[in-house]
């Protein structure tokens, strides 16, 4: 056997392995003359050093390489960039895209949720509960298991579960494509300013899928500061578990202000507007923090934008929908079905002659006004805390509760959504929702404590219990004095 | 994703790099029905294998197509962010093979740099990988060249040759064989084409059959000569046998913490060849791991 560019191995293993102690003694002796060599060094040698990698990688690619057609390689790739990236073009065309995928998420989503829907609650439920019945289950046995249990789980999955499998597919597509990259170096000069990575742009698209995506996107921030920077800022990229809320609500109260033709153009602006007020506050609070407690020197980043690939769509929808949709998916089915055996326990356990649910909020209701919102509201949050996707269902059922308009509901404790807008909107005002509960409900969604499922992963990304609390209380805390001011300014004028 | 390898239609490629094979069992169509993906599975390896490149050139479709695993693959530079693993066997042998991130250098500026140099440098791979975009061979070659100061067993994958063929770029891999001194074997990974003839390189490498020379930089700055070879002196006394002295002693002189903590430690001493011991194999967690932000904070201040 010949081998051409065989030699001997340099060292070929004679050398026997020094003694621990021999090197300890010997790693002084060099250490102290690596000492006195770097104070007498006058040149940059890490500079020259990487100069001549340069150099040589120059030299050896020119010998190997052939190029006939130099001129023409990249024109298309190089066209391309130039229009994405261009100053004036960039933005739009970076929020054009956005709002597309957006819009297809958002609206492709509607019928497969209405079907899975009309599967899990309109044919399963009543299934379940026959069988239920007809095994003699105690009725608190089984309003727990599956008014509580099943339902819970069961609506995040046919609201969850179809936007996520539209939306990070999608994203997916344009990632493998290579427009991500062109998208941070569009908003790395935003960031910088902010004092954050160019890179948090990355992590706050994923954010808009999922925050516990988002947060663990972070990854590719190398900077400790900056990345905690990223984790805590991303829970104001809306996602998707409250588009449905930011939805359901526009259109019933900001769309009904005008005349039926603008009503879809207008509640979906007043939902855009929300989401860039999300990424508005992303900067605001990225700046803020990096000149209080994260100070630091913002890192370069040296950002390739690769040549663009034709995506293989077929495999990349297999796997986004296995690595992001059903992984996120399952998380979220783990939260979630705690949350409806709570949801059914607190309006079913009674304290005194009114069900714990009702006393809760007539306790936070006071507060809750103060915000322009109620104590509805507020239980709902505290209960959807697993899942954002749970407040709306939740919203409504505690509503029914509260203003006695028990033939509109499907029980107590039962989470339900409203088949017609206006049978919502009916629900709504006899709970005393004016416009300001649903702008300041909106804002709120925007703004305030991540989800459960997030605040794990932020714990276990950053492995800080006290940056885990800042992340998760800072959002809230804003809530609250944002939602105060406007009602209060609100009211002034009102 | 198909699970078998398209082959080289030509059986003569199986010679990239300029080693001939003799006979059946040293050709990549015989040898390439042995590869059996193991996935997560890599109980009792063999060998190690490491997985290093620039971002964006296809080091984790190359990491899935030998595992079978299906990590995500995306057009997003820096997007393996954390080190990922699985095994094959080929010819007999079980192999554990690392993805490490992707980086532009070794020079541990940034946490990814540092992650791939420490494994490259105390992990100790029986082979390491170098995945290379042959559109940007100039570019990659940087890295390449920096790996093959550390280490002596190295195999370059010269991938994307589909998109250089698309860009009617001609790249001479039995030339750059020759100038790197390591086997170079030309792919496009995303079509399974010229798989076979890497795993066929790898395996050289990690038995022995073929021992590489790594093309090493003579060239250093005229002004630390005098420095570096009194260092290299003292370096090869304290740690005979030492493979990459020089390398250690320019790194030294660059104020490179990790390499200044090695020596002082005895951490270097475990770099010679010929004493690989199974318990320094696997590198402690702090080489090894991306820590929870925090702990980076703390080290960091």
């Amino acid at each position: 056997m010949t081998v051409d560019i065989t030699t001997q191995r340099l060292t070929g293993g004679i050398a026997p392995r020094p003694t621990p102690n021999g090197a300890a003694v010997n790693a002084d002796s060099i250490l102290a003359s690596v000492d006195a060599f770097r104070r007498e060094m006058t040149t940059d040698i890490h500079e020259e050093w990487v100069e001549a990698v340069y150099g040589e990688a120059s030299r050896l690619a020119e010998r190997s390489v052939t190029r006939p057609d130099q001129k023409a390689r990249f024109d298309l790739d190089r066209t391309i960039d130039r229009l994405v990236t261009s100053r004036w073009l960039g933005f739009p065309i970076m929020l054009a895209l956005f709002t597309f995928v957006l819009w297809l998420t958002i609206a492709g989503a509607n019928i497969p949720s209405a079907m899975l829907a009309d599967l899990l609650l309109g044919t399963v439920h009543p299934w379940l509960k026959g069988i239920a019945a007809a095994i003699g289950l105690p009725w608190w046995l089984d309003g727990f298991l599956i008014d509580g249990i099943y339902l819970g789980t069961a609506w995040v999955v046919s609201v969850m579960l179809p936007p996520m499998a539209i939306f990070f597919p999608m994203f997916t597509l344009l990632e493998d494509l290579g427009y991500l990259p062109r998208v941070a170096f569009n908003l790395d000069a935003i960031f910088r300013k902010a004092g954050a990575h160019g890179k948090q742009s990355m992590s706050m698209m994923m954010g808009f899928g999922c925050n516990a995506a988002g947060v663990i996107a972070t990854r590719i921030i190398d900077s400790p500061r900056e990345r905690l920077i990223a984790i805590i800022t991303n829970n104001f990229a809306l996602c998707n578990g409250r588009w449905p809320t930011q939805i359901l609500i526009a259109t019933i109260f900001i769309g009904g202000l005008v005349p039926a033709q603008w009503a879809g153009l207008i509640s979906a602006s007043a939902v855009v507007g929300i989401a860039l007020l999300g990424v508005l506050l992303t900067f605001v609070v990225s700046w803020a923090l990096s000149r209080t407690v994260l100070k630091g020197e913002v890192s370069t980043f040296s950002l390739e934008l690769p040549p663009y690939r034709p995506p293989r769509i077929w495999q990349t929808i297999y796997t986004s929908l296995i690595d992001r949709t059903i992984y996120v998916l399952w998380r979220a089915i783990v939260f979630a079905a705690p949350a409806g055996a709570a949801i059914w326990l607190t309006a079913n356990i009674p304290v005194g002659d009114i069900s714990l649910a009702e006393w809760l909020i007539n306790g936070m209701n006071p507060f809750g006004l103060l915000l322009g919102l109620n104590g509805v509201i507020l239980l709902a949050y505290i209960v959807a805390i697993p899942a954002n996707e749970i407040v709306i269902p939740t919203i409504l059922m505690l509503t029914v509760l509260t203003t006695g308009m028990v033939d509109a509901g499907a029980g107590k404790g039962v989470m339900f959504e409203l088949d017609s807008l206006n049978a919502t909107a009916a629900l709504f005002s006899a709970g005393g929702w004016t416009l300001l509960t649903a702008v300041n409900l909106m804002l709120f969604s925007l703004m305030h404590n991540p989800c459960s499922t997030t605040i794990y992963t932020i714990y276990k990304e950053t492995g800080s219990a006290k940056w885990t609390a800042l992340a998760s209380l800072m959002p809230v805390v804003m809530g609250f004095v944002v939602t105060f001011t406007v009602a209060q300014v609100w009211r002034l004028f009102a | 994703m198909s699970d078998k390898i398209t082959i080289d239609p030509i059986p003569l490629t199986s010679t990239h790099g300029g080693h001939a094979t003799a006979g059946c069992d040293g050709c990549a169509v015989h040898n390439a029905g042995a590869l059996l993906k193991l996935g997560v599975d890599m109980q009792n390896w063999d060998y190690v294998v490491a997985l290093a490149g620039n971002p964006n050139t296809g080091k984790s479709t190359v990491f899935n197509a030998l595992t079978g695993l299906r990590q995500h693959t995306g057009n997003w530079p820096g997007k393996t962010v954390a080190r990922a693993e699985g095994g094959f066997v080929y010819s007999d042998k079980r192999y554990k093979l690392v993805d490490l991130p992707g980086t532009y250098s070794l020079l541990a500026t940034s946490l990814d740099e540092e992650i791939a140099r420490d494994f490259i440098l105390f992990g100790q791979p029986d082979v390491t990988i170098i995945v290379v975009d042959a559109t940007r061979l100039e570019r990659n070659l940087n890295l390449v060249l920096q790996t093959l100061e550390i280490t002596d067993r190295a195999v370059v994958c010269l991938n994307l040759m589909d998109e250089a063929r698309r860009h009617k770029l001609q790249v001479d891999d039995r030339r750059l064989a020759r100038d790197l001194g390591v086997p170079v074997v030309p792919t496009a990974a995303r079509q399974g084409e010229g798989l076979a003839d890497l795993l066929q390189a790898v395996h050289q490498v990690a038995t022995g059959e073929v021992v590489c020379k790594p093309y090493r930089m003579q060239k250093e700055p005229k002004a630390i000569k005098g420095a570096l070879d009194r260092l290299v002196a003292q370096l090869t006394t304290a740690f005979p046998g030492l493979p990459n002295a020089r390398w250690v002693a320019l790194r030294l002189l660059d104020g490179d913490e990790s390499i200044v903590q090695a020596v002082r430690t005895g951490e270097l001493g475990q770099l010679i060849v010929g004493t690989p011991d199974l318990a320094s194999r696997e590198p402690t967690q702090h080489q090894m791991s991306r820590q929870p932000v925090t702990e980076q904070m703390e080290m960091a201040a």
